[in-house]
This record gives structure tokens, sequence and C-alpha cells, in this order.
């Protein structure tokens, strides 16, 4: 890591008597891909907002390239990229257009040519924005939102309501962006997404964080206990343990070699995640 | 972190542009090519706002024919009255409701978001109501001319008066039209909120019926409003000194209407300033 990007400090924001966001601290390193992850409600996107100046906050402490956003110049603008939720504007322009259109608004931009064929556009870059299906639609937010040529980019829950494959394919510009040096700040609901493009997470529960580190290591998930199941007397036998490759010994002195069925399963992702939001403090005073 | 928009990372990107932030005056002319582009190309906005006052003008000028006072025929008092209403379909109505739905569809959002100066989007808004609006009047003046004789005035003095009473008139009716933006919970009811008010305005602005035809009372409100001196000043202009004694006032009150409509360009500026929202509702 060289430099800090994104630093936040007890970041406070309240609805009425509902603390959306209460008392959040984060870092994130120029250059890395971050990933916050939560579910509905949980302050994800009011955070990310504030993040990008959108939105103000009550209380706390946030610097976006050394800027704090309640400032935003147009200066800083340029240097931030933002990926909207959703969007249907410029409808009736084509997304060449709108790409160009917008890279008119920045002191120096990317080539539009080159970004729309980056996004995988290219063969529709005379179709008009009306005519583009959802996951194309994505694809030129995700254009404007570089077109800049951003050193950070925010996207909002960026792949809602795509196929596998599109997901797939906009993973890969995700990792390409990452490449050409981009911090990315990523919110999503999908944990699978999480683990393939983030280098560290943040799962963020009622307004707090509840756990924050790599996807591989992320609540105790290394070192969790494994699941040892096999298929014993017609049945399915399962233990959880800490020790499998000791079980797995066991059970192959015990079948005399081959175990049937033998299964080893460590907690997935989602199973760290469901733990943790399911576990996060103070859930019943709160209003809802 | 660097304040200099040249980054210190080595990119292996090809960049465009001077490297320093565009003026307004260049944002403001992106924004108003890309406004009238999209303008022209949504069918349904054109149709709404080109075709209501044409559509009108021919209707009326085909059943109400013949002549009043002083030789002012009834078609060139519509020509006058549609040119006023004219006017505020494409700056009132059409920004009122362009700007609630660009609000609801994520416009104004990704234009915050972006360095561009806030003032380009005003910029660009009104340049292209100014193109819509000589676009409206010419093809008035020409179906008035062509279909119902009008005469255009020859005097140079006339179509001064037209220059500042369209100026006024139009500035005044999009600062209301951005004002009045705000109003409409979502870009669906965005039609029906915008245009109620400007449909009662036309009936009682001396559009399609005399001004002189109303109850004392509906003069009054009229005379609140910037619409009825528009049409006032254009009827100024198209039925010249002999229509003067068709005015309640037996004077086109030229001095009045440029007083009415600076106020209400001042009032709209100051409600925009004040009421203005970036944000759609279901944004917080």
């Amino acid at each position: 890591m060289n430099g800090t990007a994104v630093s936040v400090r007890g970041l406070t924001k309240r609805y009425g008597d509902v603390r959306a966001v209460d008392g959040i601290d984060l870092e994130i390193g120029t250059g890395e891909v971050f990933a916050i992850l939560g579910p509905n409600g949980a302050g994800k996107s009011t955070t990310v907002e504030i993040l990008e100046g959108y939105r103000e906050r009550d209380a706390g402490e946030v610097s976006v390239l050394g800027t704090d956003p309640r400032h935003p110049t147009r200066l800083w603008r340029s240097r931030v990229g933002i990926v909207l939720q959703t969007a249907n504007d410029t409808a009736e322009l084509t997304v060449r257009e709108t790409v160009r259109h917008f890279a008119a608004m920045y002191p120096s931009s990317r080539d539009p040519d080159e970004v729309i064929a980056k996004v995988g556009l290219t063969e529709k870059a005379r179709t008009r924005l009306r005519q583009l299906s959802g996951g194309q639609r994505r694809r030129v937010d995700v254009a404007l939102g570089v077109i800049g040529d951003p050193e950070l980019l925010f996207l909002d829950e960026p792949t809602t309501g795509f196929d596998p494959e599109a997901r797939r394919r906009f993973w890969e510009l995700i990792r390409g962006l990452s490449d050409d040096g981009t911090t990315i700040v990523l919110t999503t609901h999908y944990l699978d997404e999480a683990e393939a493009l983030a280098d560290r997470v943040a799962v963020i529960a009622k307004g707090r964080i509840v756990a924050e580190g790599e996807p591989a290591t992320l609540g105790g998930r290394a070192s969790a206990k494994a699941a040892v199941s096999w298929l014993e007397d017609g049945g399915r036998r399962r233990i959880e343990t800490r020790t499998p490759t000791a079980t797995v010994l066991e059970l192959t002195a015990r079948f005399d070699g081959e175990v049937p069925e033998l299964t080893v399963t460590r907690p997935s992702l989602e199973d760290v995640y469901l733990d943790l939001i399911n576990a996060s403090p103070d859930s019943e005073q709160r209003p809802s | 972190m660097s304040d200099t928009v040249a980054s210190t990372r080595a990119r292996a990107v090809d960049r465009e542009g001077s490297g320093r932030l565009p003026s307004i005056a260049a944002s403001g002319w992106g924004r108003a090519a890309v406004e009238t582009k999209m303008f022209f190309r949504e069918k349904d906005a054109v149709i709404f706002t080109f075709s209501f006052p044409i559509i009108l003008l021919v209707i009326f000028g085909s059943i109400f024919q013949g002549e009043l006072e002083g030789h002012v025929t009834v078609s060139q008092l519509y020509t006058a009255g549609l040119i006023g209403a004219g006017v505020m379909s494409a700056s009132f109505q059409n920004l009122g409701v362009g700007i609630a739905v660009d609000r609801d569809d994520g416009t104004l959002k990704r234009l915050a978001g972006t360095p561009m100066p806030r003032s380009a989007y005003f910029v660009g808004k009104i340049l292209s109501v100014l193109i819509l609006s000589v676009l409206e009047v010419a093809i008035l003046l020409a179906v008035g001319v062509v279909m119902y004789d009008l005469n255009l005035p020859t005097a140079p003095g006339s179509w001064l008066t037209f220059a500042w009473v369209f100026v006024l008139g139009v500035t005044a009716s999009s600062l209301l039209g951005i004002a009045v933006s705000s109003l409409p919970r979502s870009a669906k009811s965005a039609t029906a909120v915008i245009s109620m008010p400007f449909v009662v305005l036309q009936f009682i602005s001396g559009v399609f019926i005399p001004f002189t035809a109303l109850p004392e009372w509906l003069m009054r409100i009229a005379s609140f409003f910037p619409l009825k001196w528009m049409c006032q000043g254009f009827r100024s202009v198209f039925l010249g000194e002999a229509g003067a004694s068709l005015e309640l006032a037996k004077s086109y009150e030229l001095g009045r209407v440029a007083l009415v409509l600076s106020a209400w360009m001042v009032g709209g500026l100051v409600l925009c300033l004040t009421t203005f929202r970036w944000k759609g509702r279901r944004d917080g």
C-alpha cells in the first residue's frame, strides 16, 4: 500500500431517530479494491454517498483523496469516478454521443472509443441508450464512471440484475481497471462478487462495521471449524472439528481405504457473513 | 495527495483534453447541444411542445373569422396570443416537465457527480429553450401569414418591442419553469402538475378568450401572472395602434409589461436559487 485514498473516523448519520450510520471507521489504501457488504438498509449506500460528496454527515472525519467531500471542488470531482445504482438518463443519445459528452467535462479524459471498447460496447456505439439491455446500460454507467480517468472509482451495487455471464465479464472489466492503478470502492449484495474482486472487505450491519479483512480470512473463516461428512450405514454422518486432517486419517483407517462420499468444507463467505449480520449488537433496542 | 490534475501515477492510457477544467461557457454550450439533440429525438416531447399552439391557431383561426373594431382580424388576435402561449410552452412547460424528469431519471445526480460546473446545466437548458422558442414563433408566424393574412409589422420599432417582450418573456418563463420543476413528486406526475396551471393561465390571460370578456376577479388573478403581459406585448406588435382600443386600458401599457415581466424574472431567479433540488425525493 502506498498512501491512503479514503480515511473515515467516527462517521455518523441519523435520519430522524434512526442511526443509519453509527460510528464507522475506514481506511482504504491507494490502489486497493475494497468491498462494502451488508444487507439492505445497513448503511452501505449512505456511507458511500457521504464519501462521494452527495450527502451531508452528522459527525465524524472524512477524507477522500485528501479532501473533505463535504466541500467538493470541481478539481476533486475530476479525480473521482462514480457509478450510481440506477440511472436512465440520456436515453435518446447513442453510446458514443453520451461518452463523448461526459468526456468533455473533464480536464483530461480517456479516449471515448477506447473506453467504449473496454466496456465491450464497440458494436453498440451507435445505438441509443434506450435500446440497450440492462447489462449493456450498466456498462455505459461504468464507461461514464471511468471516462475522466479517475484515481478513485465508486461502484454502488454494480451487477444487480446481471446474468451470470455478464457478471463474469464485468468482473474482468473491474480487474482491468484495478490493474491500471485505480482505487475501487464497491458495495454489493453478492458475496461471490466480493470474494472474486476485493482485496479487503468490510461488513456493515445496522450502521456499524462488524468485520473487516481479507475475504479468505473474514470473521476467522480460515481457522473456523471444518465440517467432515461421509456416508456410513446408509446414512449421512457429519462432524465439525478444528482438526479435519486427523478426522480424515481416522476415517481412512476405519474404512481401510476410500471413505464413501467424503467431503471436508470450511464455512463459505456467505456462512460467515450471515453469522456476522445476525449476531450484530443491540439489534433489539433499535427502532425499526 | 497532489493538488494538481496531472496525477503522479504512471498510466498507459491515452488522454485527451487540455488538462484544464472546461469553462462554464464551453460546458454550457455542450449541454445545450445535447439537450437540443435529445429534445428533437424524443418525438412525444416535440409534438407536446410544438404542435399544441399551432393546432390551436389553425382551429381558432378557422372557427372565428371576421374583423373586430379598427380592422383587426380575429386571426391576428389569436396569432399574437398563441405566440405568447407558444413561448411559455417552450420555456415554462418544457423546463418544468423536463427538469422533473431529469431529477427522476438520474440526469441531475450524475451531472452533480462530475466536474461540470452546475451553472452549465442551466445555461444549456436556457439556450435550448431559446432555440425552441425562436422556432415555435417562426412556425406560428408562418401559419398566420400563409393561412390567415397576418400582416407582419414593418416598423423597426415594432420588432424592437417584439425582441424585448420575447427575451423578457422567455427568461421569466424559463426561470419559473425551473422553479416549478421541484413541485412534481416524480416524472410520471410532472406533465399533469405543470400543464394544469399553464392551461388555466392560457384561458384567463387572453390567449383563447379576449381578456376583456373575463369577469373582474379573473382579470385580477391573470394580471398577477406573466402570460397576460406577454400576450399584451405581442398584441402591440401584431395588432398595431388600431388594436389598442380593444385593450382594457385602451393602451398596451408597454411600461407595465416590462415591469411585470422583469419582476417575474427576479422572483423566478430567487425561487430557483432557494428551492432548486439536485436530488429526487427518493434520494432523501
